[in-house]
């Protein structure tokens, strides 16, 4: 049952600074189908925020699209029951407030900051209702009341009339969920939603998503730095680096097979169960050059298996096995590289 | 809400007290009196000197008339100057009115004026609009209030006071105008201290407001409002400047309490007749009722300003009012 809702074709977005142009996002292509939850990883810096911010139409001067698609499908534009596609990057920006919040909905990693502090709960909830649904206040009072139940905030009828600095971070994380589900959107793209929570909250909301994309049928795009969480919640995982894809998969095959030299090295940096943090470990050298890089590898400076061949081209993304794409002149053949127990 | 205002109107009572005995204190001992000048001229004699001495009350000692004049106050009395022998209340309140409506007009023109070009600029920053915008706020704080009313003054007498006109509060003709006509010539006689004294203000609000802006724009929240697919101008200003504005709302609360200040310069170049250079007379001639009855007024002005500034910021900042019940 493949029926994908979004098709990202390579994908760019650069930023025009005195400096120079940096390429945030250079060349990212990827099928997400509905119900499907697709991790995405990579270090800080390597665009993720960007390649959502960017499926948002969120990205403004000095940033633009040069090249590339975003095809989202929405049984609203479909006529005679035919499926069609929308092309978001050429979407003008006062029809793009249509699709935002209430067919694609993003969710920020700060529960602190995403609500505005003067107004009410409900006020900043039934303002997204009344928008995109066509719907009275009142109508509007009792679903955003049933939603914040959903989402677990206890005597929902009274507190949604609090301000978000009477809520915890928890609690806030939970209402900006609340929000995003509120037009039941077809996608829902979280940016490392639980990073800013403590471990035991950061349980609580993952398993909150996961119960409520099961139960809303949302796909869903989930930014994390955690890898123990992508385990737990993706079907399919991205690895990127540099502003492009460096493997793509199933979670099974990513985890079992890593096959991009990057990749296999994050899955190393992995500590063991017991260990407390499970971020990801900084691998040594320097990050990649975001600023007019070169047209190679961005991997390449840190890669232990560089051949002469990385610095004279760049590999394609390639499918080396049925969805499994790997960008690589040199990858890594089976199981993990040495150094694995 | 109701409970605290009260609280606060009483907490204002000790303290317009300490104020004034604190003022009384340094007056009286400043070296010598309004009747030095007396003293000093050959053709008065100390018999007479002495007879002023009793009837200004200037023969008892500071305590005993602090205590005289606090009770005439509290009777609505504010004593008589001594410089023009006539009650203080009878020579300040034209005063009063002169300087309320220049300070009020000025209010008006920074406020009015700087914070919709403040979000003018940071709406549209780096635009030629931002940037003639910082250069007039520029040349606003920097040019000397005191030069830029020469300068409006020359260009005022250069067109022969047709366009404006050449300092003072009222024409010629003034008392035989209409009631309407009269209203627009003392505006049009405040334009000049009012701009004069509003620039400098309407630069400060104009780079405070465009800052303030710029910052709330950048707020996750304001990311979070366009991801909830809010359309612009409601991210912008129903999101944004309603954060961006707190700031400034209390600013103006707090700027309630310099409205009596005066602007003695401004007011000099001008003719203004207002609370300024009766002040600075009244302080060297040590006509104390006159001063006492300024402070007094402008430390009324400072507890009410604070408060209405308390107030305004609960009054637009949830946070706030919730904490105080
Ligand atoms: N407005 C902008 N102007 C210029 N460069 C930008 C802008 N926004 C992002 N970038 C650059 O784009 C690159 C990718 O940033 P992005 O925020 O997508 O990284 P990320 O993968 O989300 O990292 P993190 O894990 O830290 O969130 C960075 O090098 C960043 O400096
Ligand atoms: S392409 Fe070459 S440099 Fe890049 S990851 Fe593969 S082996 Fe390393
Ligand atoms: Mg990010």
């Amino acid at each position: 049952m493949s029926e994908p809702v979004l098709i990202v074709e390579n994908l760019k977005t650069y930023f025009d600074i005195a400096e120079g142009t940096v390429k945030a996002v250079n060349g990212v292509s990827f099928t997400l189908n509905k119900n499907e939850s697709l991790g995405v990883v990579g270090e800080t810096g390597s665009g993720k925020s960007v390649t959502m911010k960017t499926i948002m139409g969120l990205i403004k001067k000095p940033g633009y699209i040069p090249e590339g698609k975003i095809l989202f499908h929405t049984d609203e534009f479909s006529k005679d029951g035919k499926k069609e596609y929308i092309d978001l990057t050429k979407l003008p920006p006062h029809q793009f407030t249509r699709i935002r919040g209430r067919h694609i909905a993003m969710i920020f990693q700060d529960p602190m900051t995403s609500l505005n502090p003067m107004y009410t709960v409900a006020d900043q909830m039934i303002e997204t209702i009344m928008y995109h649904q066509n719907v009275s206040e009142l109508e509007a009072r009792k679903r955003a009341i049933e939603l914040l139940r959903k989402v677990g905030i206890p005597n929902a009828d009274k507190r949604i009339d609090d301000y978000p600095f009477q809520f915890s971070g928890g609690q806030r994380q939970r209402i900006v969920i609340a929000i995003g589900l509120s037009c039941n959107p077809e996608l829902l793209i979280a940016d490392e939603p639980t990073t800013a929570l403590d471990v035991t909250i950061q349980a609580q909301i993952l398993e909150l998503m996961k119960d409520l994309q099961n139960e809303f049928n949302t796909a869903m795009i989930y930014i994390t730095h955690d890898l123990s969480v992508v385990a737990e919640i993706a079907d399919k995982v991205m690895v990127m680096y540099g502003g492009m894809q460096m493997e793509m998969a199933d979670v099974n095959t990513i985890f079992e097979k890593p096959t991009h030299p990057y990749t296999n090295m994050l899955l190393n940096c992995i500590p063991r169960h017991d260990a407390k943090k499970e971020d990801l470990e900084p691998i040594p050298g320097q990050p990649p050059i975001m600023l007019d890089p070169p047209n190679l590898c961005p991997f390449l400076p840190r890669c232990p298996r560089a051949t002469d061949r990385c610095r004279k081209e760049l590999a394609e993304f390639k499918e080396v096995e049925p969805e499994h794409f790997v960008r690589c002149w040199n990858p890594v053949a089976d199981t993990r590289m040495e150094g694995d127990k | 809400m109701l409970k605290y205002i009260l609280r606060r109107i009483i907490l204002a009572i000790p303290v317009l007290l300490g104020v004034s005995i604190v003022s009384f204190m340094i007056i009286s001992l400043a070296p010598g009196d309004f009747l030095d000048s007396y003293r000093l001229n050959p053709a008065v004699s100390a018999d007479q000197v002495k007879n002023l001495e009793k009837r200004f009350g200037l023969d008892k000692s500071p305590v005993v008339q602090y205590f005289i004049w606090l009770k005439n106050i509290l009777k609505g009395d504010w004593g008589d100057s001594f410089t023009y022998q006539i009650p203080v209340w009878d020579l300040i309140w034209r005063r009063v009115g002169a300087t309320l409506l220049l300070s009020i007009t000025t209010f008006i023109f920074t406020w009015g004026i700087g914070i919709p070009l403040g979000i003018y600029a940071a709406l549209h920053q780096y635009s030629l609009g931002d940037q003639i915008v910082g250069v007039i706020g520029f040349i606003g704080l920097s040019i000397p209030n005191f030069f830029f009313a020469l300068l409006f003054l020359f260009f005022a007498a250069k067109t022969g006071g047709k366009i404006f006109p050449v300092g003072g509060y009222i024409s010629l003709g003034y008392d035989s105008f209409p009631a309407w006509k009269k209203f627009l010539d003392i505006l049009w006689h405040v334009l000049g201290p009012m701009i004069t004294l509003g620039t400098s203000g309407l630069a400060g609000t104009m780079r405070v407001m465009r800052g303030q802006l710029l910052d709330e724009l950048k707020q996750d929240y304001v990311e979070f409002a366009r991801a909830k697919g809010m359309p612009e101008n409601v991210v912008i200003y129903k999101h944004a400047l309603r954060n961006a504005i707190n700031p400034i709302i209390t600013a103006l609360g707090f700027s309630i309490s310099g409205l009596l200040g005066g602007a003695v310069l401004t007011e000099n170049v001008f003719g203004w007749p207002g609370m300024g250079q009766l002040i600075i007379e009244a302080l060297l001639q040590q006509d104390i009722f006159v001063i006492m009855a300024d402070i007094m007024l402008a430390s009324v002005l400072l507890v009410l300003g604070n408060l209405i500034a308390d107030i305004l910021l609960a009054a637009v900042d949830p946070r706030v009012r919730l904490r105080l019940g």
